[in-house]
């Protein structure tokens, strides 16, 4: 029988540390994660690259969070294009998607899996 | 009815819409066009487009498909050498012969070129086709000075084009003013004062005698009066003359200087034959503007399909925009009609001319004569047109507002009033439209052609269409986004009468879904100017745009600029030492602004509050760089030691940027303060100015530098120092009331009904009562001030947020600098030009 390797869950920050309606940056290894907290939602939370692929620099956990529609979004504070917060997509450039990573909370603790 | 054979001959803009018009008319016709040009009709009027940058190709009024699905037989690059009028045929350059029962001559004109000895050197050109076009593109790029032959309207739009291609600029005019056909010498010579002051050389009452080579240029031209200039090009533009070389040789008549002569239905002297268009000579008159020619080709479009059609004589009023000054002439401009008795009102300051000429009584309008300042034209013209009876004071439709205007509002107009002149287009088919079913600007345009030609009538068009949409209770969506179906004005009200104190309240109040990143920064900035508290209180910092959420300018790499206030650009020297100290410890790229502070750059999120406490420590004050906020307030050095000063225009200066350093508003607001009428201090570029006098001071508002530049407006003068905080006061939280999101204090003004003089009533007059409320308002925001950096450092919990992550110190690894003249900046990235969605911050 061949194992699967999937990433564990880990603990990344807790939940103190994140910001009500907004996003922060946590680092998970090399890699810059933007984790959105968003407690009046049925979901609270969000996981996703922090990079900006378009402005080409590290800083989609600062934008503003928002809907579109239906869709949970984040706007870049750069030059304002927006990201799904459920699947990466860019809704202005599709071929412009950051990675999107599971997450979730255990009691206060920030679970990431990557 | 057996089918007709029109013939038409040349396809330009008025044999174009000829046959369109006949297309469209239905009648049971076979046409066949004959062009010389080697294109299908394209827009003359706006030729030179190409030289601001446009295609060519956009300039094509139809192509060769459209004319094929019209089942119209055209032939381009042939055109017709003679006709047999006795065999009713026209015989084409190529030999082919085309029968007609009916022929149609639009053959156009051609610009006249003075028979001066030289004039036929391949350095000389004329300016009428797409041909011509390319011809002066090609000789400019071996020229570095070039001549306009001419002064007229075409002769000055040829001037620009030179100027536009990078040439030294002259005129050369024959006779002693520009534009002596359409401007009395007043308004002549305000244009010449306006264009020359454009850098291009006027000459006027110049008598070209020779045209030879030169010494420091290419050419030399000689005039009569023994003076010379050199240049290495010219573009002759003195006159067009009627192409009438076919009817000539056919035996039809013309004018004693040319000319086809036609009669009301525009027949030449053989009924089976018309002339349209600027080779048609009506009255003795040859009518060289593209819509006298449109209504001739009407005309005979509606007698070939049946029905009655005559021309009696078209209006030749016409507003343009030249060297980008704005000219306006209607009528009889010279006031030559018997009687006719002129008001006349100049300034030389502002360089605005203006006159209108009315009968004996005063009470119609029979011409006018506008340089510098159109705002009047449409007014004018329905006078004119419609013969509408003047005020009793007519000078007031000119005099600068003093008072209310007697402008006539567009519902004021009658039904036949022409509203687009190029396309014979009334404000009753205009209504008509919008009873049929159009809704907007766009389906009027597209129904009635209104707007299509020149392109004068678009404002009145506009307003029109708005205020009959009006009429008809037609709501324009203006929701500030899809979560909140009101106007950011509409906000401010729910705000300010629910005593809302968050986005969350009001989102559950009166809004739906989660808010974005339009609506969460206007309504972050309404909850601050009313009630002022710290934006990065836990309810409002998510609400906040990219800049004001870290209280401080992001750059391109995500690192962030710091800019401390300096009220009225004054600072000591320990504080220079101060900055220099802090930029050399945190290595921080340093440059001196635009509005006389010192910007810190390249300090990352974490460093910031570092940074900041080391800056309030020594005494500085965040400078809102980052919000929509009052930035600066520039100073000159005034009274105190200029030799010309006045007043403290630097004490005033830091008085007026403590008062209202933290109020948020709309967009950003910038002020200045100049010690005298020298202005160093660009006062008249700010939202407000303040510009010091003998008696006092002169408030300006509403100009502002940017995208679009514009010059503020004197709105009161020679106040005391309390009256002036008093006005602002009240302007300002008006201005905060009622702006839109994101509009600066000009675009405000421009959509405020009523313009500057309901803004002198709110204001000065206080006709809405409101004053004191706003002044109550203002000394709210200046009493509840805190420098937001001070706070933000001194909260812990505030601090804490500036972390570049929140589960290490480590520091941003895909920020990195370079050295570049001794200071440090972003390294170049990949993707180096980003796609730019928003604007602004
Ligand atoms: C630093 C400075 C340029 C400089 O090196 O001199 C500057 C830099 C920026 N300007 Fe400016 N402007 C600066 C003076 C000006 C001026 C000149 C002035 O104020 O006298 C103007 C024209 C005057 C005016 O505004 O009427 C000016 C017209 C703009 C505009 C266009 C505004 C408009 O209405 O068209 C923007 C975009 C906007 O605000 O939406 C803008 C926006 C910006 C932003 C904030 C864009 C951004 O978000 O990245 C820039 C960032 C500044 C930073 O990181 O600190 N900046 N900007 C100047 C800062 C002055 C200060 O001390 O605060
Ligand atoms: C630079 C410029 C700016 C202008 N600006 C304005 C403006 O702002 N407002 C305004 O109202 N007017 C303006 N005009 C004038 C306007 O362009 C003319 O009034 C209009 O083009 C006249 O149309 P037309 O069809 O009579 O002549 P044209 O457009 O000149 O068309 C005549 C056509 O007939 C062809 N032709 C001649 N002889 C023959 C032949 N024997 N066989 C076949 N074809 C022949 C010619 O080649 C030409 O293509 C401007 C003109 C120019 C050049
Ligand atoms: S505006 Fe007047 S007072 Fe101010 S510096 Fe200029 S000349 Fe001097
Ligand atoms: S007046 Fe020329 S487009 Fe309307």
């Amino acid at each position: 029988m061949t194992a699967v390797t999937q990433p564990d869950w880990q603990a990344i920050c807790q939940r103190d540390d994140l910001v009500a309606g907004g996003g922060v940056c946590a680092l998970l290894g090399q890699e810059h994660v933007a984790l959105f907290y968003l407690p009046a939602q049925e979901r609270s939370l969000y996981a996703l690259g922090n990079y900006d692929p378009i402005g080409c620099a590290s800083v989609l956990s600062r934008g503003i969070v928002g809907s579109i529609g239906e869709r949970l979004v984040v706007a870049s504070p750069l030059y304002k294009q927006h990201f799904d917060l459920v699947t990466g997509e860019c809704l202005e450039e599709a071929s412009a998607a950051v990675p999107v990573y599971e997450v979730r909370l255990d009691g206060d603790s920030v679970l990431i899996r990557g | 009815m057996s089918e007709l054979d029109i013939v038409v001959i040349g396809n330009g803009m008025v044999g174009h819409h000829f046959v369109k018009t006949l297309v469209e008319s239905g009648a049971p016709v076979r046409i066949t066009v004959l062009g010389e040009e080697p294109r299908p009709a394209y827009d003359r009027v706006h030729l030179s487009d190409v030289f601001g940058g446009s295609a060519p190709e956009a300039l094509a009024l139809t192509d060769r498909e459209t004319y094929e699905s019209w089942g119209v037989q055209a032939h381009f690059g042939e055109p017709v050498s003679s006709i047999d009028t006795a065999g009713k045929a026209v015989v084409t350059s190529l030999g082919r012969r085309f029968s007609y029962d009916k022929l149609v001559m639009a053959t156009g004109s051609y610009p006249f070129v003075p028979p001066v000895p030289g004039h036929e050197h391949k350095r000389c050109l004329t300016y009428r086709t797409i041909d011509d076009l390319g011809e002066i593109r090609a000789r400019a790029k071996d020229s570095r000075v070039g001549v306009v032959v001419g002064g007229g309207l075409l002769g000055l739009e040829c001037a620009n084009a030179l100027k536009n291609l990078g040439l030294e600029t002259h005129v050369v005019e024959f006779a002693p003013g520009l534009m002596g056909v359409q401007l009395d010498p007043g308004g002549s010579g305000m244009l010449r004062r306006k264009i020359e002051a454009l850098d291009v050389r006027v000459h006027t009452g110049k008598n070209t005698s020779n045209i030879g080579a030169g010494d420091s240029c290419a050419l030399k031209m000689e005039f009569a009066d023994d003076t010379e200039l050199q240049t290495d090009m010219i573009v002759f533009s003195a006159g067009i003359r009627p192409r009438d070389e076919l009817a000539r040789e056919a035996g039809l008549a013309l004018g004693e200087r040319g000319g086809i002569v036609v009669n009301s239905s525009l027949q030449t002297s053989d009924a089976d034959i018309y002339a349209i268009g600027e080779c048609a000579l009506y009255e003795g008159r040859i009518y060289g503007l593209v819509a006298p020619g449109y209504r001739m080709a009407e005309a005979v479009a509606q007698q070939i399909a049946g029905s009655e059609g005559a021309f009696t004589g078209a209006d030749m009023s016409t507003k343009l925009k030249l060297l980008g000054v704005d000219v306006g002439s209607i009528g009889d401009a010279h006031g030559r009609s018997p009687g006719a008795i002129s008001f006349v009102f100049s300034d030389e300051r502002k360089e605005v001319y203006k006159r209108i000429v009315t009968s004996a009584d005063a009470k119609h309008l029979l011409g006018a004569v506008l340089v510098g300042d159109c705002g009047e034209y449409d007014s004018l013209l329905q006078y004119h047109l419609n013969d509408i009876e003047l005020p009793a004071e007519p000078e007031a439709l000119i005099a600068p507002a003093m008072g209310d205007a007697p402008v006539l509002g567009v519902a004021a107009l009658p039904a036949t009033a022409t509203v687009c002149s190029c396309h014979n287009v009334t404000k009753g088919d205009i209504v008509s439209a919008l009873d049929q079913g159009c809704c907007d600007l766009a389906g009027v345009k597209s129904a009635t052609a209104a707007s299509t030609g020149c392109g004068g009538c678009a404002a009145m068009l506009k307003n029109l269409v708005e205020d009959e949409l009006a009429a008809r209770g037609v709501v324009v969506d203006k929701s500030l986004c899809e979560h909140f179906p009101y106007t950011r004005q509409e906000l401010y009200h729910l705000v300010r009468v629910g005593e809302l104190k968050s986005f969350d309240a009001l989102l559950a109040a009166h809004g739906r879904g989660s808010g974005c990143d339009i609506c969460k920064p206007a309504v972050a900035s309404i909850l601050a100017s009313l009630w002022n508290d710290h934006v990065l209180d836990a309810a409002h910092a998510t609400l906040q745009d990219t800049n004001d959420r870290f209280l401080a300018n992001m750059q391109k790499d995500g690192t962030y600029s710091i800019v401390p206030r300096v009220a009225g650009g004054e600072i000591t020297p320990d504080k220079l030492v101060v900055l220099g100290e802090v930029a050399k410890k945190y290595d921080l790229y340093t440059k001196i602004t635009g509005g006389q502070r010192i910007d810190l750059f390249g300090a990352r999120v974490e460093q910031l509050p570092l940074i900041w406490r080391e800056l309030v420590d020594a005494g500085f004050e965040t400078g809102h760089a980052y919000g929509k906020a009052l930035r600066t307030v520039k100073s000159c050095v005034g009274s105190t030691w200029c030799r010309y000063g006045v007043q403290d225009s630097v004490g005033m200066a830091i008085l007026i940027e403590n008062r209202y350093k933290g109020l948020r508003a709309p967009h950003k607001l910038k002020s200045a303060v100049s010690g005298c009428t020298r202005e160093c201090a660009e006062a008249q570029s700010k939202d407000f100015g303040v510009i010091a006098t003998e008696h006092g001071w002169n408030l300006y508002v509403c100009g502002n530098g940017g995208m679009k530049p514009r010059h503020a407006d004197l709105f009161a003068t020679d106040l005391d120092d309390a009256t002036l905080i008093r006005y602002i006061d009240r302007f300002l939280m008006f201005y905060v009331r009622t702006a839109d999101r994101l509009q600066r204090t000009s675009t405000w003004m421009d959509n405020l009904e009523g313009g500057i003089d309901y803004l002198r009533e709110v204001v000065i007059e206080d006709s809405l009562g409101i004053g004191a409320e706003l002044e109550a308002q203002m000394a709210h925001v200046i009493d509840s001030y805190q420098c937001e950096w001070k706070t933000t450092i001194d909260d812990p919990q505030k601090a804490r947020r500036f972390r570049s992550f929140v589960n290490s110190e480590e520091q941003d690894n895909t920020v990195t600098f370079v050295t570049e003249r001794e200071q440090k900046r972003p390294g170049r990235k990949v993707k180096a030009q980003a796609q730019r969605i928003a604007v602004g911050e």
